[in-house]
């Protein structure tokens, strides 16, 4: 019942805009890019969702804590992410063992 | 033996002399296309179904059934963008385009002055990701995992950007034009989308415009409603959406989009050793050569002596596609495929072939193409850190029974 609801909802809003304007919804984050549970997923969701749909974490290929160190440490320093020392720690555990180097 | 497996669609036939190939282990279906498997189908507002990348910022992805024809519907057209919140209204009655920098007349200019105040352009042109496949490269890169469906070809219509700048009058000495759309960060941190283009860009080539067309209907909101820039032949990263103000300044622009992101090795190929990194890089720019098979899909079931519509598109950054060549023997023998309408030198230029496949088992299916100076694509994929202008001869597994 959700996304036929969701489809009318969309196509209303686009519809009843003025000829001037026109308005969308966008559709919330999709579960595909749900973190895996793990010791540390709790402040990387919470964290990087701040900015974007964690989709980007779960497509890249995997990589070692040097990868996923290098993630962290560009979005702190080149996006600005407002992230403590600590939680990049927390993070960039968390990333490279649940999104390690393939076994 | 001599076999005529390949027939072009209307009727000139070639001769195609089979190697014996190996057997393939298994042919890649969509559904296990390394890259694009799991990816969910999700629908966004005035679009179809279209594969997932991310969410937020939306960057979705058309599927390949679609590039068997020229024209990209505006609903399966790929979107990508780079920083959330994304426009999700706009208002005519108060969008406006500003116009302001180096220049002697600041404009503001209205959907309503854009129709009529500049002679309408028309151009049909490759819309394409830079990292379109990056998903694909070895060693793997970092970035938008995409397969190959971050592109699209559309009629796009709009007002010239050179009748634009000669209207806001550009001052002496000024060098470069600004772009900048509504999609804005949610942190002053994070670097606005601005991309930049040389003057002599714009100005020699008439078919840069500010298109509020897209295959006759206004732009889809997240294709970049109301208008946004057009820059044929050149990669999708300077046609900036949603657009909202032009700014003409004095030197190089090198904000965070333009450097050091959507950089490329400055090497005649713009691709390096794989795993090292570039001693020079200049901002990316000209599209490369490259063609798709999109029909029939990866992992279709064909009968032996049957014969198999084959279809898909060519293109490349503005030279213009002239040829394009289909193999059954993993690259040993080439056919001629036929090609399809000529849109202009900047559109996907359609082909189509018949194939009768000869033996049972999992076959092969390659294709290239030529363009007017001669540009191809090559059996080895290159490569470079940030995963772009990748343009290695492609290929789809199919099952013949």
């Amino acid at each position: 019942m959700k996304t036929p609801l969701a489809g009318l909802l969309v196509v209303l809003l686009v519809a009843t805009a003025s000829a001037q304007e026109k308005r969308i919804t966008l559709p919330p984050d999709h579960p595909y890019g749900h973190l895996t549970p793990a010791p540390g997923s709790d402040v990387t969701q919470t964290q990087c969702q701040f900015c974007h749909s964690t989709d980007y974490i779960v497509m890249q290929p995997r990589g070692d804590a040097k990868q996923w160190e290098g993630v962290v440490t560009k979005m702190i320093k080149v996006f600005g992410a407002p992230v403590t020392d600590a939680d990049a720690k927390t993070i960039t555990d968390y990333l490279a063992r649940a999104y390690g180097p393939a076994r | 033996m001599d076999r005529r497996d390949f027939l072009a669609a209307a009727g000139r036939a070639g001769a195609l002399l089979l190697a014996g190939s190996g057997a393939l282990a298994r042919p890649a279906g969509a559904a296990d296309d390394p890259i694009l498997a799991g990816r969910p189908l999700v629908r966004y507002p005035e679009k179809t179904d279209l594969i997932l990348l991310t969410a937020r910022p939306p960057q979705l992805e058309t599927p390949m059934t679609y590039f068997d024809r020229a024209i990209t519907p505006n609903e399966a057209f790929f979107v990508r963008y780079h920083i959330f919140p994304v426009p999700t209204s706009v208002d005519l009655a108060t969008w406006r385009l500003k116009v302001h920098g180096r220049v002697d007349h600041p404009l503001e200019l209205s959907m309503d002055d854009l129709k009529t105040r500049f002679t309408p352009a028309r151009v049909v042109a490759v819309n394409q990701c830079s990292g379109n496949s990056r998903g694909r490269f070895a060693p793997r890169v970092l970035g938008g995992q995409w397969g190959d469906g971050a592109m699209g070809n559309a009629e796009w219509v709009g007002a010239r950007l050179r009748d634009v700048l000669a209207l806001a009058g550009v001052r002496q000495g000024a060098v470069q034009a600004t772009f900048d759309g509504l999609d804005k960060p949610a942190f002053p941190t994070v670097p606005d989308f601005v991309k930049s283009l040389d003057l002599a860009r714009i100005t020699e080539d008439p078919d840069v415009i500010v298109a509020y067309q897209m295959n006759g209907q206004p732009l889809p909101m997240l294709n970049g409603f109301p208008a946004r820039l057009i820059v044929p032949g050149w990669y999708a990263t300077y046609w900036v959406k949603n657009l909202s103000e032009i700014e003409v300044v004095d030197s190089v622009f090198e904000k965070f989009w333009m450097k050091p992101a959507y950089r490329i090795p400055d090497t005649p190929c713009g691709c390096i050793a794989p795993g090292t990194a570039p001693a020079r890089t200049v901002p990316i720019n000209r599209m490369t050569v490259r063609s798709f098979i999109a029909t029939p899909a990866a992992g279709t079931r064909l009968q032996v002596g049957r014969p198999a519509p084959v279809k898909g598109i060519a293109f490349d950054g503005g030279a213009g596609i002239t040829e394009v060549q289909l193999s059954a023997d993993r690259g040993a023998t080439w056919y001629r495929a036929q090609l399809g309408a000529d849109l202009g030198r900047y559109s996907f230029r359609e082909w189509e072939a018949i194939w009768t496949p000869q033996r049972a088992g999992n076959q092969r299916l390659m294709v290239r193409a030529f363009n007017a100076i001669g540009e191809s694509q090559g059996a080895g994929p290159l490569w470079n850190p940030a995963g772009y202008l990748r343009n290695v001869i492609e290929q789809v597994d199919v099952q013949v029974d």
